[in-house]
């Protein structure tokens, strides 16, 4: 057993977080950062920060992550970090030639109080940043919220530098996109276009983080939202904001500096929210759905229909972010599954309330925990004291699985043991169709596995 | 080496200019004392060991990282508890495919995170408190042997004594509660964790346990952490032999194992710079010499092995050793002429760690491949130049913060092995005793030597040189290979090997004839592009 520790018994725990299901706010700010064209995100901390988000992006995504770091040391802990950034913005635009530095702090440079506001516009006062290139900021302390609350952060800051409103309104509208996939954030775009809707997407991380081999390493992929349709934001009609933990805030900013209203609807997920994205855009943009978009809904359907017997009442744990877990919880339910224990380390009231609205009818006596001490060691200990038949959740649920001999579906972030899952999307119609098939393909298998010779199915 | 032609590499210095001529005048002036064209004909000296320039691209981490990644993260019978954030736990969590063997009933917390989860509130009225928490919830559900407590950034910040807290709580629950001031800041690289390790692990467990264990000859294998099972195929290899290995630092390894280390009569060290202080004390406490060894390569670790029989000079081991050795090499020869005709004549640059980068090229020489640019990540001047420049070597404000703890002898237990007259004696036998010249004398004429190489530095080598393979960690990974380059992780052996002595090399031979030759190199043209060709044939003139 790969996790013998772990007891049946459960005690409740106040200090100690074991085997955590969520990470520190920076890596979501780098993230983030990574969606806008010509960016280097920028990490305002010790080395370790960058490194370590570095290592975990591009083990999850396959791809060169290019990121810098202050590299504190003893030194500019006591005295304060100015000299270090100020010389790193200098350094990056010579060296690496971006047309925006993201900065984003630490649980180092929040401690001692650095100013990085000042100190960027210190490095602009100084000439350090040269003529049409921008220094943006965000603060991002380690110590509150979560990696989502990062990535939150880092669109706030986005919008606080380029979000203009010129008084004219253009006839587009903002999608701000909670932690998906680049695969996810072209099929946002593709069903846009779909329904001849001119959006603007960001962050967008398609043809950056699923960038092809061609020979050549193009330092800033040709993908991510471009600095003048960040600007164009503020003249937008209307801004969809996909998923609440990430994205809803940003939206907020964006309505009171550029007065874009908006609307924060759950990440596309499975077939009920992505009928919500729909009706949200067809209302938004005064469009009607085109047929081919009500065809691909019809196809996800007829596969539901097809796989529905074998869904029915199983046992479903789940863990991850909260912008998908809601989803993909409603997913479950509509497909008649028991998503009987749902969690996440990013805490915020919604989730559980959202959760249990979702559930109300189907598996009332659900366990649902997000926050403080929401840790993959307890959902461990619920699945020992009342076994699944199906985990959900990133590479981490992986030993879980196999000490329980649970089928185990990998979905969000990291996926440090698996390759594809940055190319292919789980967002809307079709990418509901690929969460289907797998999920499928993992109960039949184990099906398979374990029936005796004389049930053993040829036809299934 | 001989197999690389003069007029293959151009000149060091041109190349070097080129190298710098993208960055800020102060930038290159001090980046320029960190390469090195090499030239082991004349004096030479590297700059290592210093700060990273802010907004380069590096592939340092931190002293957490480094502490935590060394000697007790490879441990399973401890509770490894990071007090701060909850990322610094997060990240270090499982990601150094360390193997571990605790059998069906030993303890192994290996798999586990366990983390303080600092909040906004504990930076602001101190977390001592919540760590004390900590460490009761662990124990009354784990009931460990022993915790180690990891410090990050923001702990030595606001103050948290966590030595204190430690001291308070090993008084209560009566196990081993000791703690690491490895604040992320500390340091230049994770080489200051790694010292920081190596102190409160001699200081806290070593010596613990007196029990001497059966067997002849006792070792201890130091700086070997078992990525992928190396370690198990060097234990393999000691029982054949009829070495009994004692403790290794850390690999397959657990607290009782270190607390009983000093029991051995012989400490081999693999990773130079990452465990030499654990060596260092052990000889001054006890009297156990240690000899640089080398299990990467199936020369070297046949070097290795019987430098190891000269040194025990008992004529039983040596000929168990050149048995194993008899035993090994014809699986090693007959992959070597798999693969030669593959590799023979292309080049590799290794820019990982502290001693992998000098031991794997040997390796690469087995099957004909030279390295023409190496370099490490968080080395020091010592494993560039040998340890001759250790008198000279000056302590900057960097690294004087970090405890170099005073050893002496113990006075009960130290028993030197050796006498000062069978030392010399070993010596004049060619057995080289606390000696290690670094990796630039083994590298040829105008081959680069980088420490802390950047990501601009990368990239600029590769387009000079068009390495057959480059090898480096994860975060390098896909920039080189985006560039039609195959890449090898070092680091973590893109989750294969093992790759230490007889059966790893066969691996790595085969594994580089993989990589170098994977069809997939030829396939990034698409048909319908004129340009002319730019990958696949690099290096195999």
């Amino acid at each position: 057993m790969l996790l013998r520790h772990t007891p049946e018994e459960i005690k409740e725990r106040k200090a100690l977080t074991v085997n955590p299901a969520k990470m520190c706010q920076p890596i979501g700010a780098m993230y983030a950062a990574l969606g806008i064209h010509g960016c280097m995100p920028h990490s305002h901390g010790s080395q370790g920060c960058c490194a370590y988000h570095r290592s975990t992006l591009t083990r999850h995504y396959k791809e060169p992550i290019m990121a810098a770091t202050s590299s504190f040391t003893e030194g500019s802990s006591v005295f304060g970090g100015q000299a270090n950034l100020v010389q790193a913005i200098n350094n990056m635009f010579t060296i690496y030639n971006p047309d925006i530095i993201a900065v984003h702090t630490t649980c180092l440079s929040e401690t001692i109080g650095d100013d990085v506001n000042q100190i960027c516009q210190k490095a602009r006062d100084d000439g350090k940043v040269p003529e049409g290139k921008h220094v943006i900021h965000c603060n991002t302390p380690s110590y509150v919220g979560s990696h989502i609350t990062g990535y939150s952060n880092m669109l706030k800051g986005i919008i606080k530098y380029f979000s203009k409103s010129t008084g004219i309104k253009k006839d587009q509208m903002n999608i701000i996109s909670g932690w998906v996939e680049p695969s996810d954030m072209k099929e946002i775009k593709k069903i846009a276009k779909e329904m001849g809707i001119k959006i603007v997407l960001f962050p967008d991380t398609s043809d950056i983080l699923d960038a092809p081999q061609t020979g050549v390493h193009a330092f800033y992929p040709k993908g991510g939202t471009t600095i003048p349709e960040l600007i164009s934001t503020g003249d937008s009609k209307f801004s969809l904001a996909l998923g609440e933990f990430a994205t809803d805030a940003p939206a907020k900013d964006l309505n009171s500096k550029c007065k874009v209203k908006f609307k924060t609807i759950d990440l596309p997920i499975g077939l009920s929210a992505t009928d919500r994205f729909i009706v949200a855009l067809s209302n938004a943009a005064d469009v009607d759905v085109p047929e081919c978009i009500t065809e691909e809904r019809g196809r996800l359907v007829d596969i539901i229909t097809d796989m529905q017997q074998y869904f029915y009442n199983k046992r479903v744990a789940l863990f991850g972010d909260p912008d998908q877990l809601i989803p993909l919880t409603e997913l479950l339910v509509d497909l008649d599954m028991k998503p009987v224990y749902i969690l996440s380390g990013t805490s915020g009231k919604v989730f559980v309330r959202r959760i249990k609205e979702i559930l109300a009818e189907s598996v009332p006596n659900a366990k649902v925990k997000n926050g403080a001490n929401a840790d993959l060691f307890l959902l461990h200990q619920w699945i020992k004291n009342d076994p699944v038949d199906l985990i959900i959740g990133n590479t981490y649920g992986k030993y879980i699985a196999r000490d329980e001999d649970i089928p185990f579906l990998r979905m969000g972030f990291p996926i440090l043991d698996r390759v594809g899952h940055s190319y292919f999307p789980t967002v809307g119609y079709a990418g509901a169709m690929r969460v289907l098939e797998k999920i499928l393909n993992l109960l039949m298998d184990r099906q398979d596995r374990d029936s005796s010779e004389e049930s053993f199915e040829l036809v299934m | 080496m001989e197999n690389i032609k003069k007029e293959v590499l151009p000149d060091g210095e041109m190349v070097m200019e080129d190298i710098l001529a993208k960055y800020p005048p102060k930038v290159a002036k001090k980046r320029s004392k960190s390469i090195v064209p090499n030239d082991s004909s004349r004096e030479q000296s590297i700059q290592s060991n210093v700060r990273t320039v802010p907004g380069i691209i590096t592939q340092r981490g931190c002293c957490y990282a480094g502490c935590k990644g060394v000697v007790l993260g490879p441990t399973r019978d401890i509770i490894n508890l990071t007090h701060g954030p909850i990322g610094c736990g997060f990240f270090s969590w499982l990601t150094r495919r360390n193997q571990t063997r605790p059998g069906p009933e030993g303890d192994n917390y290996m798999p586990y995170c366990f983390s303080t989860d600092m909040q906004d509130d504990n930076i602001v009225f101190g977390g001592e408190k919540k760590l004390k928490e900590a460490i009761q919830e662990a124990y009354d559900i784990f009931h460990p042997k022993a915790i180690g407590i990891f410090a990050t950034c923001p702990v030595g910040l606001i103050g948290d004594d966590i030595h204190a807290v430690a001291r308070e709580m090993k008084e209560k629950l009566g196990i081993n509660i000791f703690g690491f001031s490895c604040e992320g800041y500390k340091g230049v690289s994770q080489s200051a964790g790694h010292h920081i390790a190596n102190n409160q692990i001699f200081k806290h467990v070593v010596g613990l346990d007196d029990k001497r264990k059966k067997g002849k000859f006792l070792i201890n294998l130091l700086g070997e952490y078992n990525i992928g099972g190396d370690a198990f195929l060097i234990e393999d290899l000691f029982e054949r032999c009829g070495l009994t290995l004692i403790s290794t630092f850390s690999g397959n390894s657990s607290i009782e194992q270190f607390a009983n280390c000093h029991t051995a009569d012989l400490n081999l060290v693999m990773c130079h710079r990452s465990i030499n202080y654990v060596a260092d004390m052990l000889e001054k406490k006890f009297g156990i010499p240690w000899m640089k060894i080398n299990f990467i390569g199936a020369n070297a670790s046949a070097v290795s092995l019987r430098q190891i029989g000269k040194y025990f000079n008992d004529k039983e081991l040596s000929r168990r050793i050149e048995k194993v050795i008899a035993e090994e090499m014809p699986a090693v020869e007959e992959a070597r002429k798999e693969v030669m005709p593959h590799t023979k004549g292309k080049l590799a640059m290794i820019f990982v760690g502290g001693s992998r980068a000098h031991h794997y090229q040997g390796l690469f020489a087995e099957i004909g491949m030279s390295t023409i640019a190496a370099g490490y990540e968080f080395a020091h001047k010592d494993d560039y130049e040998g340890r001759k420049v250790l008198p000279d070597l000056k302590v900057d404000a960097d690294s004087r913060n970090i405890e170099e703890l005073v050893v002496e002898k113990d006075p009960e237990r130290y028993k030197p092995r050796k006498s000062q007259e069978e030392l010399n004696k070993l010596k004049k036998a060619g057995v080289r005793m606390k000696e290690y010249d670094g990796m630039m004398p083994d590298m040829v004429k105008n081959s680069f030597v980088i420490d802390d190489i950047s990501q601009h530095e990368t990239e600029m080598l590769i387009a000079k040189y068009k390495p057959a393979v480059f090898c480096a960690g994860i975060k390098e990974k896909y920039t080189v290979q985006k560039r039609g380059v195959p890449m090898k992780q070092l680091h973590s052996y893109d989750y294969g090997g093992p790759f230490a002595v007889f059966k790893g090399a066969v691996n790595f031979y085969r594994e580089m004839d993989r990589t170098i030759n994977s069809k997939v190199w030829g396939l990034i043209k698409p048909p319908w592009d004129s340009s002319p060709e730019i990958t696949a044939t690099f290096g195999s003139e």
